[in-house]
């Protein structure tokens, strides 16, 4: 497996690179982890001309807190977020979710931006983000612009990105105490897509009632889906095993999964609403301290 | 055009022009000579061609050349001086019983090279998530988990796990 | 605790020596064929077809031959000028090298792009366009012979329809009866179906002709490079490529399963472009085309019938088998079994009729049939009795343990002959199968388990008590293209008493260069470290059949023995010369023959040796050296008990294999370290058709799972911590008393993981679900059988 040539940049600086996407224009790719784009380009499903290594630009790899926010620069590496003490602190479920993507050699390269940038709703990231309310910053020739997560996937392999900008960053509100979150998918053996994979963050009160629910669903639809119905049955509410199964109801109706060798589409509803319900309950568990 | 790029291969440093789309394992089994990094599988899944990019255990099939420009890279053939005396998870494997045919052999010891430099002390468990991007197919994993497992109590000093099989 | 005759040092049979082949491998050190590189080599890609069935209208090369690089593309019309372009299988039925108008299942080879590297082959891969006309393929194996299925073989007059052959063994009519007057029935459908052997290192070669000399030396990924070289000699001996002129050489193999016996199309293309171009050619595949194209394994379709008593006896077994071969029948069997050994299908038990037939038909799909670390077909045949024997206990009303302690073969029985023509050399099957129950504490694990169902949880216990038949085998009825199934073992002994063997098999990690010098270690007292074991030179080892269906230590094992015999037959002569006393008059005893009652006087083997070289009895042949062509009485008959304990997810279907007790009888063990071994390998590769592979094609004849994201082989976090033990029961005919173990666990591992899942679906009226079981099908099964139901 061989890709087809093709000719290489590595700027120094996001200025400079994005000059160069609008230089050569649809035919340039950006390469951060490459491993989605060079697998496909080995197959010749990609076939850029251009590649822009952004891995060489300083400043795009930080795992930070600035006031209520988490900043995760887009070169972070799946690794470096496996074993970030202060991603553990606020986020349990990215411990969930970096174990179950790919292996650990590809983690240590794979990058949380290309991740969102692909635009797969079978990678994990994307559900993990709409859990988490996330923001992803783009730089362009203007500037950096700020999609909210829920703005940002347009379609298969279609994000709001534009050509000539660049995700550089996402920003991840830091949830107030009463907050747990969790994420499992089923997959048919380690490292596999999901057959369907569930992110759910919830902010309970003293007296266990949900004051807020973020719930994203992975490789369900074609574009990844915020679980809204669900997350508002719970919302105003205990977690009780009624409200619990109502959102499990609601996210295996909204969800729209096709049949595949991982399952049938009424398999894979099935399961949504089972980990909706797993997830539920392992996030509360976890708010509860 | 060809990229000119400085690699640093076992302690070696390399100078070499290279197409853009040249796999990185190529330019080691091919340019390099050094056969002993394998190629099982085209979709990343097997870790055949696994190496240690600074320290990292990676894929080399699924990078470029171009992309270690400046780094340095270990592979087998640098893990230990020919003839030995070997690395604590090579003899593991040998005293263990850890490979069979010997193809999956060096990925799968240099990915365990990284996961024990950062947990000499692994689970059985975490052994096994661990070298779960490496395919083997003769093994049955059994014996390489317990050579990992011996190359830790031999990098902690710690008194050796019996290497005579356990039979029910 | 297995007892050693040898010390330590010597290291003979029952020590668990360290493997003499480990050090190259641990350094990087291995050399396996995409290692070699020879000057002014080119490189070989394959341009392969994206329909399953279809007309070939046209092969234009004229872009490719413009890619920098590309020096040639070859075709079938091209091979066909030279008589090239179709080859035998191994199985007698002929196979497209090249196609020259039709392709018969997807990723069949085309055309093929010979560059000065790799990347320049594949570029000129890509810029060839070919015109197909797309027709309808068989994909349906049932429906392949109905009068409205297209005749595939259009090449072979006079073919009217899609049938192979038909093979049957046992007797038809008294099976009926006892059928007919049967207090008990059961019945099942099942498919064992298409995998794939996926060894780690795919297949490649390295042909370098030699215009000059008109020599070929063929490196190739190959289990059996003597046969190998006689098929080459047998399909391009008529352009002069005779066997003499040929050279095989099979280098460090990464695991070969079966899956490197047969004779690929990339291999002879490599040849002829070789052969006319008077430059070395590399080809190796990639995975994906290794997995969509080169030979598959099982797939076939069973319907299984058991009559017994309803006190539980077992009274006769009827097997019917619908085979499905691909486009042409390119199985590696012997040649008098099309359908292999299927007929060990009446398994470890003791009764006396049986009936076993078996159709095979063409369809668009990759060629195959290849035997999968198994002793031809032996898997499916297990599968098929062991899952029956459990559908009869449950209708008996029995557990599944005491159906087998029941209608288990008797220790004392031996040797036993089976309903199908077998003759049983040794076992001990209830020894087996109560050590097996002991170690996993079977009484307590019904007893939890009637505890999990009453809250409504799903665990199972499944056993198999299974029987192979390996070591093929005995020339009177075992031969592949004429050539009989021996082996072969050569013992050269140099002065100094350090000994070099060659063997006509090939490892392909079963650890041969260590297993091989014990055996002889063991016969003749050198110690195994200074016996050096070669195989794989055509050049140099003496001609035998290759290493595949459990076969090295039943033959070439037992040939080592004999060589070795004979080495210590000489060895005594010596002695007596030596010491001067008779022959009759020296005892031996591991290392050195003495004198009987005067123990001090005594030459050891390496002093004998040097007086071969330096002080020979007049008269005497000079040297230490011994051949033996190894043609075995009869095959072997290792065999298994394993229980395997599963919980099963209700809500997902998850399956999780918590323990898995594997005792194994190979009789004799050599090196307990590497049976082991083998075993912990074959049970993987047993979990994973029994739960996760399996190749998967649409009715256009897509493979819908040609790469390893989804043909879904099992990682160390799937694998389950194996617990394996023995017993020894030796076979009675074998010069060292072993039978072979490297298959067992694939072949009797499936039917217990798959008895353990429908057990702990039982509450629920699930009876069957044929391999591999997945959550989804788990699921499913539930989900028809009300387990969902509010």
């Amino acid at each position: 497996m061989i890709a087809q040539s093709f000719q290489y940049e590595s700027p120094g600086t996001l200025a400079e690179a994005i000059s160069m996407l609008h230089k050569y224009g649809e035919e340039a790719k950006i390469l951060s982890g490459g491993h989605s784009l060079i697998p496909m380009m080995k197959l010749r499903l990609a076939t850029p001309e251009w590649l822009i290594d952004i891995n060489g630009i300083p400043g795009l790899a930080h795992i930070k807190k600035e006031g209520a926010v988490i900043k995760i620069g887009a070169l972070t590496t799946e690794a470096e977020i496996e074993h970030s003490d202060l991603l553990k602190k606020h986020f349990p479920l990215f411990a969930d979710v970096t174990k179950l993507i790919a292996d650990p050699q590809v983690r240590n390269v794979a990058t949380i931006g290309g991740n969102l940038a692909h635009g797969d709703a079978a990678n994990d990231h994307p559900a993990v983000m709409l859990a988490l309310n996330a923001t992803v910053i783009a730089t362009g020739s203007g500037g950096e612009r700020s999609i909210p997560i829920d703005e940002f996937f347009h379609g298969f392999y279609m994000t709001a990105l534009q050509h000539g900008e660049i995700l550089t960053e996402i920003q991840i509100p830091v949830p107030p105490a009463g907050t747990g979150s969790a994420y499992h998918k089923l997959e048919r053996k380690v490292g596999d897509y999901a057959t369907a994979g569930v992110a759910v963050q919830l902010t309970l009160d003293s007296k266990g009632v949900c004051k807020a629910a973020g719930i994203g669903l992975t490789n369900v639809n074609p574009i990844p889906l915020r679980a809204s119905r669900s997350e508002k049955a719970l919302t105003g509410k205990p977690i009780t095993d009624k409200t619990i199964a109502e959102a499990a109801k609601y996210a295996a109706e909204d969800c729209s999964p096709s049949s595949d060798l991982r399952g049938s589409e009424e398999y894979k509803r099935a399961m949504v609403a089972v980990l909706v319900k797993r997830m539920i309950n392992k996030a509360a568990e976890r708010a509860r301290g | 055009m060809l990229k000119k790029i400085t690699v640093t291969v076992n302690g070696t440093q390399h100078v070499l022009e290279v197409e853009p789309r040249l796999l990185l394992v190529h330019m080691i089994r091919e340019l390099l000579n050094l056969t002993g990094t394998h190629i099982g599988c085209d979709t990343t899944s097997c870790g055949a061609c696994t190496i240690l990019l600074d320290g990292k255990s990676v894929k080399s099939c699924t990078i470029l050349a171009v992309q270690a420009n400046g780094k340095s890279i270990t592979t087998i053939e640098g893990l230990a001086p020919e003839g030995g005396p070997f690395t604590p998870l090579q003899e593991g494997f040998k005293e263990n019983h850890g490979l069979h045919c010997g193809f999956c052999t060096p990925g799968m010891i240099l990915r365990a090279t990284e996961l024990l430099a950062h947990n000499n002390n692994p689970t059985e468990e975490e052994i096994r998530w661990g070298i779960s991007g490496n395919l083997c197919r003769c093994t049955g994993y059994n014996n390489i988990v317990k050579a990992i497992l011996y190359a830790g109590a031999k990098m902690r000093g710690e008194a050796l796990p019996s290497t005579e099989p356990e039979f029910v | 605790m297995i007892q050693c005759k040898t010390s330590k040092e010597v290291g003979g049979m029952g020590h668990s020596l360290k493997r003499k082949e480990d050090a190259r491998f641990l350094q990087g050190k291995g050399h396996y064929v995409d290692d070699i590189k020879l000057p002014g080599m080119l490189y070989m890609d394959i341009v392969r077809s994206p329909y399953a069935y279809a007309k070939i209208k046209n092969i234009n090369t004229e872009e490719a031959m413009k890619v920098p690089g590309v020096v040639a593309i070859i075709t079938g019309k091209d091979l066909e000028k030279y008589n090239l372009h179709w080859m035998p299988t191994l199985m007698s039925d002929t196979q497209m090298v090249l196609p020259t108008d039709t392709v018969m299942y997807q990723a069949q080879e085309v055309c093929a792009v010979i560059a000065t590297s790799k990347y320049a082959a594949r570029d000129g891969r890509e810029a060839v366009k070919v015109d197909y006309e797309p027709m309808k393929p068989v994909m349906d194996p049932f429906k392949s012979t109905d009068p409205s299925s297209p005749v595939l073989r259009t090449d072979k007059p006079g073919k009217k329809d899609n049938h192979i052959w038909h093979w049957q063994a046992g007797d038809k009519e008294k099976t009926e009866n006892v059928f007919k007057n049967a207090d008990i029935v059961v019945k099942q459908q099942m498919h064992i179906p298409r995998i794939h052997v996926v060894s780690i290192e795919t297949c490649g070669c390295v042909a370098d002709y030699d215009k000059v000399n008109h020599h070929l030396t063929m490196y190739m990924t190959t289990q059996a490079p003597h046969a190998i070289r006689t098929v080459i000699a047998l399909v391009a001996g008529h352009v002069g490529l005779s066997e003499e002129r040929i050279r095989v050489v099979s280098p460090d193999i990464g695991g070969g399963f079966g899956g490197k016996v047969p004779v690929y199309p990339g291999y002879v293309i490599a040849i002829a472009v070789s052969f006319l171009v008077g430059k070395p050619v590399k080809w190796i595949e990639d995975r994906s085309e290794n997995l969509q194209a080169d030979s598959f394994a099982r797939d076939y379709h069973i319907t299984a019938e058991m009559a017994g008593t309803k006190d539980g006896k077992i009274q006769a077994t009827r097997f019917k088998v619908l085979a499905d071969h691909g486009y042409t029948d390119a199985a590696a069997n012997p040649s008098k079994f099309p359908a292999g050994m299927f007929s060990i299908a009446t398994g470890s038990y003791d009764y006396a009729t049986a009936f076993v037939e078996a159709d095979a038909v063409y369809t668009n799909k990759p060629p195959g049939g290849v035997a999968y670390r198994c002793s031809f077909r032996v898997t499916e045949a297990v599968q098929a009795i062991e899952r029956m024997t459990d559908l009869f206990a449950k209708k008996v009303g029995k557990d599944p343990a005491d159906i087998r302690m029941q209608n288990f073969i008797k220790k004392e029985d031996f040797p036993w002959k089976s309903p199908t023509g077998w003759t049983y050399d040794s076992g001990n099957y209830q020894a087996g199968l109560q050590k097996a129950m002991d170690v996993v504490g079977y009484a307590a694990l019904r007893k939890e388990q009637a505890e999990k169902r009453a809250k409504g949880e799903l665990m199972g216990i499944g056993i198999s008590t299974f029987t192979e038949i390996v070591g093929a085998g005995p020339s009177k009825d075992f031969d592949i293209l004429g050539i009989k199934m021996f082996d072969s073992a050569e013992i050269r002994v140099h002065p100094t008493g350090k000994a070099i063997a060659r063997f006509g098999t090939k490892s392909q990690g079963q650890g041969h260069e260590t297993t091989y010098a014990q055996i002889i270690a063991e016969e003749l007292g050198i110690p195994a470290e200074n016996i050096q074991v070669e195989e794989g030179d055509t050049d140099t080892a003496p001609y035998g059949l290759g290493t595949y269906a459990s076969r090295s230590t039943p033959t070439a094992g037992a040939a080592a023995a004999i060589a070795s015999r004979k080495l210590r037959d000489k060895a005594r002569k010596i002695a007596a010369y030596l010491l001067e006393v008779s022959e009759d008059d020296l005892e031996w005893e591991t290392g050195k023959f003495f004198v009987k009652g005067a123990p001090e006087k005594s030459k050891t083997i390496q002093e004998i040796v040097f007086a071969a070289y330096t002080n020979h009895p007049q008269g005497m042949e000079a040297g230490f050296e011994a051949t033996h062509y190894y043609d075995p009485p009869n095959l072997t008959f290792p065999s298994g008990a394993y229980i395997c304990v599963v919980d099963v997810d209700k809500e997902t279907g998850g399956i999780h294999v918590r323990r898995f007790v594997a005792i194994d009888d190979c009789g004799n063990i050599i090196n307990p370290m590497v049976v082991q071994g083998q075993v912990h390998g074959g049970l993987t590769q047993a979990i994973a058709p029994a739960m996760y592979e399996e190749m998967i094609y649409d009715d256009e004849g897509n493979i819908l799972n040609g790469s390893l994201m989804d043909y879904l082989v099992p990682t160390a976090v799937e694998s389950p911590k194996w617990e394996t033990g023995h017993i020894v029961t030796p076979s009675p005919h074998h010069p060292i008393g072993a039978k072979g173990v490297g298959e067992s666990p694939t072949v009797g591992g499936p039917p217990a993981i798959a008895n353990a899942i429908i057990d702990a679906l039982s509450p629920f009226g699930i009876t069957h679900i044929d391999i591999p079981i997945t959550p989804f099908k788990v699921w499913k099964a539930l989900k028809e059988h009300g387990a969902y139901d509010k």
